[in-house]
């Protein structure tokens, strides 16, 4: 069994070694037809075709050399379109001259009279950012000339690069798209292979180095855990988190420069949806693998409860089929891409206006969806948490927990179960709940108004910031980056919004508890320690109190590790759910609070 | 406001301590030799199989004891002067007292075998028993255990999570035999063999031997077999800690007399948990009980008495609670490894040999007494309340489902184990409540 084991591992590793690898296994060459592929609107086209004709056909050995002078080229374009089409000085101190102290659109039309392409750009810029001044007296031709320099700027530094050039939304999208469409050698030429070397290894490495645990009798098998250089903060955990994080940050902020890991999976996109790969497909089928595969080890370490095992299947169920599959077969069948069991606000982006549009010119099943989305909103969560506590959803069906269930099972002893934890939790939680809801707001107010501006902020820069900050920073770079550092429900436990929803709707409403066995509680410990969401069990076990918090995910780990029977998960009536602490057993004792 | 000074931080000594603070203003100290901070002595196997760090197995967090000014002194209490109300620390300091709660624990028994005290010999108590497990055990291959009763096997899944091979001497027929009926009593043995340790019944030992080094290397049985070792533990039981009481004038047999409200023969000095023997017969109950649960009792009583609401110390129905390696145990009322005169039983085992459930009720009156159950959780609740209420067996049975305590989606046997009951006994009248 031992050496099963290893040689799972060793399988593992070099798959692991391999994926690792295949980040630099790459090199890169821009030919004329990638840009023809990738940039579709023509003057642009001509631009970068002009600008990139030096390293067009030059071979790169690395991504980041080649990623690094493709931006280079595109600032290159900015840069000369802005001196191009940029209002010069002179410009404005002849325009000074023309207006006097008021200032009127006519003298712009005076100025530029010849009608070529340039004069046209500056006349509409002129008219569409400087408009406003129409008219206005000034109390000096200085005053005047300020204005309009500050106009100038705007035009300069929007106008110009949004028109005629490549905003950062651009550069962004196309440094990764450009770089892709480049990547050229072995990963390339035989992605299949090489998928099979890599995650392929992995996954038959993970399994054999798994299933031997089934020769071990059923039961709770936590030996040596906080022994184990990985579950405890070691420092095999301490690289496993450095990689995860590392992994994170390039998947949402520096995608160019992991499109060989992309290239990956290209056929199995073209067999799903029809498309190549984005990054996203990428992350989601390794992302669906792992709870697959770490939902055997999950069922095969709590064997002896059939609780765990169908809370497994059912998040294996969910991931596999409602948050990767059907939205990739909803896409080949060009409808939206939509996950039916993600709920705003967790699903932060649900209401803004590129998803509205889509979902509302999608007909009858677009306009489902929406109501989909929406009932689950405002009946889905208090009716099902009424009836089941947010368990049904964050240890059921979320893709979060379920990662943090099996991908994460084995960093569950690592939450911090100190009343100052819990403390910093309440207040960072619900932060993030009035943050997603105050941005949605915008958002919304925004779609109806078509105004950006929202009480106090810039609707577009308040959603960016939120997608930046709590959508991938938080929820993926902390939340799973952490998990070997502390424990698997970071996200689930700091910052979800959807969680702190649920969670109210437990604490208040809800005939969902943890109930403790009359006097039987031996204090040991256990149940607080594999709590994953920090909550220190143990103290109200011990003085005979139902547990009722609204962080609860109900995972049923505590009932489960409990030597002596102690802790149930159960829904009963609403009425003695918070319970008197009260350790039955003993004659004349009074509650003294 | 008066002083009261506490010997020992386990569960006795600090239920009393928490809930003198609830009730009163007291100034209140906790003197331990053991550790800083009260910990939880059950889960000490859980240090060592790696489940948990010390600090897991502290019911409070550090800042607790301040917050309710509990003031903590680890020291050892070398001599208790009655008379001044001081005691004499290890240190040399001296500690005043209005009123003195004797909670000072057990020690494991040692019977007077040759090699007793051998380096590698140790029975596993106190926190610092673990630490010497822990450097003992480094490197070994091999382990004896002799006693088959609940550390006995706690010591043996401790030792397999480390892969050092066990030998467990029983003296009994079955493993905790003494306690157990025959039908547990065999199923637990069945399953201590599944997990690989040899367990050797009807088995005592004669002598360990020791190396040149004067450490343990082998354990000689009554029965000749010569076990090769390099580790005992000796878990034949626990007996009160009261050695330092002896000059005291505070009156001991094998534990600290105390009557019914946990008071000593000395005025405003009281003793309560593992140390005590009663002095008063409670029925079912033993006069010296060392478990978790009746330690936390006392301290519950004792707060309410010093805090000016006389109470004795009068427990419910008897419960307990184990875990055999995987299978749990949970006991309510009494079940005697050998039925009273008086009494009958009803024994249904799963056909996976890891479930069980033993009845036992009186044959004239049909009063159920007690329950025995493997692999099923039962709901303290229901049996105290239906022991307290003497209800029939059949009632007990007709309304099984109600106290299943297990997780949802558990298979239920509540229906098997009724029909079995109804073949067995064909006249009895069970009216299942089918949940």
């Amino acid at each position: 069994m031992r050496a099963i084991k290893l040689f799972g591992l060793i399988v593992f590793l070099i798959g692991f070694a391999l994926f690792n690898a295949t980040f630099f296994l790459a090199s890169y060459r821009l030919t004329p037809e990638v840009i023809e592929g990738k940039i579709s609107e023509g003057s642009r086209r001509d631009l970068f075709i002009q600008a990139s004709k030096d390293i067009q056909g030059q071979t790169f050995a690395t991504s980041f050399s080649f990623v690094t002078e493709l931006k280079k080229k595109l600032e290159a374009i900015n840069q000369e379109q802005i001196s191009r089409y940029g209002i010069t000085q002179e410009e404005v101190f002849d325009l000074v001259a023309r207006s006097g102290k008021q200032f009127s659109l006519a003298s712009v039309d005076s100025l530029y009279l010849g009608g070529d392409e340039v004069s046209e750009f500056k006349l509409k810029a002129w008219k569409d950012y400087g408009g406003w001044l129409e008219g206005r007296e000034f109390a000096s031709p200085q005053e005047l000339q300020t204005q309009l320099e500050g106009v100038v700027s705007n035009i300069n530094q929007y106008a110009i690069i949004n028109q005629v050039g490549f905003d950062r939304y651009q550069i962004k999208d196309l440094t990764y798209s450009i770089t892709k469409a480049s990547t050229i050698g072995p990963v390339a030429t035989n992605p299949l292979l090489f998928l099979f070397l890599t995650i392929g290894l992995c996954i038959v490495g993970a399994l054999t180095y798994i299933l031997p645990k089934l020769n071990l009798p059923p039961g709770i098998k936590n030996n040596g855990i906080f022994f184990n250089a990985m579950k405890n903060t070691g420092w095999l955990g301490m690289l496993t988190g450095t990689w995860l994080i590392a992994f994170y940050i390039i998947l949402y902020f520096y995608p160019e420069y992991m499109t060989n890991w992309v290239m990956l999976v290209d056929p199995v996109s073209h067999v799903l949806n029809g498309n190549e790969a984005g990054r996203f497909f990428l992350y989601g089928f390794i992302y669906t693998l792992c709870i697959l595969v770490m939902g055997v080890r999950m069922i095969i370490h709590y064997r002896h409860s059939k609780y765990q095992i169908l809370r497994t299947i059912s998040v294996i169920f969910f991931q596999t089929a409602f948050a990767f599959l059907i939205p990739e077969i909803l896409i080949r069948l060009n409808k939206p891409y939509f996950d039916f069991k993600n709920i705003w606000p967790l699903d932060y982006s649900f209401f803004f206006d590129s998803r509205l549009n889509e979902l509302m010119s999608n007909g009858t099943l677009g306009l489902f969806m929406l109501g989909w989305g929406i009932a689950l909103i405002i009946i889905g969560v208090p009716v099902l948490v009424y009836f089941f506590g947010k368990r049904w959803y964050c240890s059921w069906v979320c893709g979060c927990g379920g990662l943090a269930e099996t991908l994460g099972d084995p960093y569950r002893q690592l939450s911090n179960k100190t009343v100052k934890a819990w403390k910093v939790e309440r207040w960072m939680i619900h932060s993030v709940l009035v943050f997603a809801i105050v941005m949605t707001a915008g958002v919304i107010y925004t779609y109806w108004t078509g105004a950006s501006w929202f009480l106090f902020f810039d609707s577009y820069k308040l959603r960016e910031v939120y997608g930046a900050f709590i959508g991938a920073g938080f929820a993926g770079v902390v939340g799973t980056g952490f998990y070997p550092l502390m424990g698997n429900r970071v996200w689930c436990r700091f910052g979800c919004p959807l969680a702190a929803y649920l969670g109210i709707v437990q604490r208040f409403k809800s005939r969902f508890r943890i109930t403790t066995n009359g006097g039987q509680c031996i204090s040991c410990g256990n149940c607080s320690t594999y709590c994953e969401m920090g909550i220190d069990v143990r103290w109200y076990a011990q003085r005979g109190q139902n547990i009722v918090r609204s962080s609860c995910v109900g995972c049923g780990i505590c009932s489960s590790v409990c030597p002596r029977g102690v802790l149930n998960l159960e829904v009963k009536e609403e009425s003695g759910r918070f319970g008197k602490p009260i350790l039955i057993g003993n004659n004349h004792i009074k509650i003294s609070e | 406001m008066k002083h009261i000074v506490i010997i020992g931080n386990g569960i006795s000594g600090t239920t009393a301590a928490r809930n003198i603070r609830k009730r009163s203003d007291h100034k209140i100290t906790i003197i331990s030799s053991e550790t800083d901070h009260f910990f939880s002595r059950t889960a000490l196997m859980y240090i060592y199989m790696g489940h948990m760090k010390y600090e897991h197995t502290k019911p409070y967090e550090d800042g607790f004891w301040k917050k309710n000014k509990i003031d903590l002194v680890r020291d050892y209490v070398s001599d208790v002067h009655s008379t001044t109300k001081s005691l004499t620390l290890q240190s040399g300091r001296s500690i005043e007292y209005d009123i003195l709660i004797i909670a000072s624990g057990s020690k494991s028994n040692k019977f007077g075998w040759p090699g007793q005290d051998l380096e590698g010999v140790q029975g596993l108590y106190s926190y610092q028993d673990l630490e010497r497990m822990e450097q003992t055990t480094k490197g070994i291959r091999q382990a004896v255990i002799v006693g088959g009763g609940l550390i006995g096997i706690e010591m043996a899944e401790m030792l397999l999570s480390r892969k050092i091979s066990v030998t467990l001497l029983v003296r009994e027929k079955e493993f905790w035999n003494n306690v157990l009926p025959l039908q547990e009593a065999n199923l637990i043995s069945r399953h201590i063999r599944s997990h690989h340790v040899s367990l050797k019944l009807e088995s005592e030992v004669k002598e360990i031997q020791a190396d040149e080094k004067g450490s343990v290397k082998a354990v000689i049985t009554k029965a000749g077999e010569t076990i090769p070792c390099q580790f005992v533990g000796l878990t034949v039981g626990v007996s009160p800690n009261i050695e330092f009481l002896k000059d005291s004038g505070i009156e001991v047999k094998r534990g600290v007399i105390v009557n019914e409200f946990l008071e000593t023969n000395i005025q405003d000095v009281y003793a309560l948990g593992d140390c005590v023997e009663r002095n008063y017969e409670l029925p079912g109950r033993k006069n010296i009980e060392q478990v978790w649960y009746t330690g936390r009792m006392m301290g519950e009583v004792l707060a309410q008495t010093i805090c000016g609401e006389k109470t004795k110390y009068e427990p419910g129905p008897w419960f307990n609670s184990a875990k055999f390696f995987d299978i749990e145990y949970q006991t309510y009322g009494n079940v005697a490894n050998v039925l009273g005169s008086r009494e009958t039983d009803f024994y249904w085992e799963h056909k996976s040999g890891m479930k069980s459930m033993h009845l036992v009720w009186d044959k004239d009156t049909d009063q159920f007494l007690g329950i025995n159950s493997f692999g099923i959780r039962l709901r303290h609740e229901c049996f105290d309340q239906w022991l307290r209420e003497k209800r029939s067996i059949t009632f007990v049975l007709s309304h099984l489902t109600e106290a299943n305590f297990d997780p949802e989606f558990f298979p239920k046997h509540e229906s098997e184990i009724m029909e079995s009951f109804v073949k067995k006994f064909p006249h009895a009248e069970l009216n299942p409540r089918l949940a």
